[in-house]
């Protein structure tokens, strides 16, 4: 359990070599603030204790009452985490009149797929759901292939300019999109690319969003110890066979780092789509869920949320089988980024 | 390229130079090398210059202009755009609108992720559910999770509905002033504090078992040794999570358009949705260049100040 956040890769720490046991996860809980005193009582050369004798036993379910309140305060905690998912996938099935009930019922009263129907009906959702699949796959696989490249070349090639132009790259992680978002509006518009995809494709590939990702890769190419590229070069291999054949594949925990939060920042995506696209064939989910509103530009809050539950389960779902990867990658990427 | 190569990194000093000793015509292959290397950084090279130099360049060019969309003109200004941001109670209360907002944030943010992570460190039945649950909302579609809260915050909403069982009113929490920027706060907090507890846990474990140890066998009680060993063991990465929730703070930008659109009067309005609305609302497009040059500085003071503090309270460098 303590084990499943690594210490990132690249055994640069001190603690890198040791087990899970070892690992300060295993200190006893945090009540224990003295020393444990003997079964039996103090020993009689022993200094008088100021503190009131306490048996083995109580100890232990001093322990226990501990832990008890500490697992209570993180049930407590977890409510506002789970609760709103859940109450947006029940609420999802509730007609408007049991939506709009002064006090809400927790579990559907009279289920119903009604708000699901209108989802495909007032949008042509699946569409603009293909639209949010498709970029952020291609994004990811983009940014991988452009990261893995950059950050092996800063890492491992010696070419004069390499720090120059790192430090160059880098600067990008201080440019808020937000910044430049103007004049990248003017330059695609300049382009004709207006309503088209290919601004948040082309541009979170090379552009500032990719910069975590190459400093990710690099740090991970540094890492990386020198003799498996000795022995691909006696095997005969080039610079791109050594870079395709052996870094690429050692990689590929950090290259999964980066695919989960390339994904997962492409999937989010809000403002670049509400300034580059203008017809809802082309919009991407987190721009069409905003757009169920009634005539009165009241939001249709069962359909908004049957739309949700649409965008959120699958990649919760796939969240949840695929968790410890998410989060070990995740773990990695701050760390090291 | 002296200079360069001085500070390049130990390893890959290493076996550059290794690997000159080996190849046989020298100059040739490490040209070789060359080439490879610079074709390979070229697309990011490429992608920086022209996706984030060249718009950097463009937007102070811009800010210097005045510009009207309608009619087509787009005439220089000189520093006409910047002294009507200084004149601009617009531009004071979106200033004063971000800088609640990232306080709020950051205060909440660090301190329940720190909370979360000391929790899920102990040796807890059940430890890897709750760590799932509290990392889910990460995964989570940032807007999804906003329409949801947006449901739950509306006058009728679940959380109002809830309090009605306690015998208490809630407020209108989006058309309040006071309550508005508290709910987009705890929005993202719910959000995001999952990412942030990960990368504190992970620093938690790192911490060497000996002196944790030590100090408890000199008498020191759990929070001391948290205050005294833990504290300044995981600063690093107290440092890194703060720096990346200041400036991710003065993004905030959809939750902002989806719970409130910068209402009730200005007081959510914050920099980067002030901007949004100049620009693509009102075709301001020098004015609102202006506004991302400020917000440029804004980021870069802030890194840059947060930077040069680590020594003062880093205790070790990663």
């Amino acid at each position: 359990m303590k084990s499943e956040v690594m210490p990132p890769a690249g055994g640069s720490r001190p603690d890198a070599g040791r087990s899970a046991a070892e690992l300060p996860g295993a200190v006893e809980p945090l009540p224990e603030t003295e020393p444990p005193v003997p079964l039996g009582g103090p020993w009689p050369d022993r200094p008088p204790s100021d503190r009131p004798y306490v048996s083995r036993a109580g100890l232990r379910a001093r322990r226990r009452w501990a832990r008890g309140s500490l697992v209570a305060l993180l049930l407590l905690l977890s409510v506002p985490f789970v609760f709103p998912t859940w109450w947006m996938a029940t609420s999802s099935l509730k007609p408007m009149s049991e939506i709009l009930q002064a006090v809400p019922t927790i579990w559907p009263q009279d289920p119903t797929f009604e708000a699901y129907g209108q989802v495909f009906a007032l949008q042509p959702f699946a569409q603009q759901y293909w639209n949010s699949l498709y970029i952020a796959a291609a994004v990811t696989l983009g940014t991988m292939l452009v990261a893995a490249m950059a950050g092996y070349a800063f890492a491992r090639i010696r070419f004069p300019g390499a720090n120059a132009l790192f430090v160059l790259v880098l600067a990008g992680l201080l440019v808020p999109s937000e910044v430049t978002i103007v004049p990248l509006f003017r330059i695609v518009n300049s382009l004709g690319l207006i309503d088209t995809h290919w601004p948040l494709v082309v541009i979170p590939v090379l552009g500032a969003p990719a910069v975590l990702a190459v400093f990710i890769m690099r740090q991970f190419f540094l890492a990386l110890p020198g003799e498996l590229e000795e022995a691909g070069r006696m095997d005969g291999l080039g610079r791109w066979g050594i870079f395709w054949r052996i870094a690429l594949p050692l990689s590929r925990s950090a290259l999964g780092a980066v695919a989960i939060f390339t994904f997962l920042k492409s999937w989010n995506l809000y403002l670049e789509p509400i300034v580059y696209l203008s017809s809802k064939e082309n919009f991407t989910l987190p721009q069409a869920l905003t757009q169920y509103v009634d005539a009165y530009g009241g939001p249709m809050w069962n359909v908004q949320l049957a739309a949700t539950t649409l965008t959120v389960l699958p990649v919760l779902a796939v969240f949840l089988v695929a968790q410890r990867q998410f989060v070990q990658g995740l773990a990695h990427t701050g760390l090291k980024g | 390229m002296a200079a360069a190569s001085e500070t390049m990194p130990e390893t890959t000093r290493r076996t550059t130079r290794r690997t000159a000793r080996r190849t046989v015509p020298v100059s040739r292959a490490v040209r070789r090398d060359w080439a490879v290397g610079y074709t390979m950084v070229a697309p990011v090279v490429l992608g920086a210059l022209a996706f984030v130099v060249l718009p950097l360049g463009m937007v102070v060019w811009y800010s210097l202009h005045e510009w009207n969309v309608l009619a087509g003109t787009f005439t220089f200004a000189g520093a006409a755009n910047y002294e009507r941001l200084l004149a601009d109670p617009g531009l004071a209360d979106s200033l004063l609108a971000s800088l609640w907002f990232s306080i709020g944030l950051v205060v909440l943010n660090i301190s329940l992720a720190l909370l979360l992570a000391v929790l899920l460190d102990q040796k807890l039945p059940g430890t890897t559910t709750f760590r799932t649950f509290f990392f889910s909302p990460v995964v989570v579609s940032l807007v999804a999770w906003t329409i949801v809260w947006s449901f739950l915050l509306q006058a009728d909403g679940g959380i109002n509905g809830f309090l009605t069982q306690f015998g208490l009113e809630g407020p209108n929490w989006l058309r309040h002033e006071t309550t508005a920027m508290l709910s987009v706060i705890v929005v993202q907090v719910f959000k995001n504090v999952g990412l942030n507890m990960i990368l504190f846990l992970a620093a938690l474990q790192g911490v060497p078992v000996e002196l944790q140890e030590a100090a408890r066998l000199d008498g020191a009680g759990a929070w001391r040794r948290f205050r005294s060993i833990t504290l300044p063991m995981i600063s690093p990465t107290i440092l890194l999570v703060s720096i990346i929730t200041i400036v991710g703070s003065l993004e905030v930008f959809a939750q902002i358009d989806v719970l409130t659109g910068g209402g009730p009067g200005n007081s959510t309005t914050v920099l980067v949705y002030y901007l949004y609305q100049q620009a693509f609302r009102f075709n301001e497009f020098g004015y609102a260049s202006a506004i991302a040059v400020l917000l440029f500085v804004i980021v870069l003071v802030l890194t840059l100040v947060q930077w040069q503090s680590r020594k003062r309270w880093v205790f070790h460098e990663v």
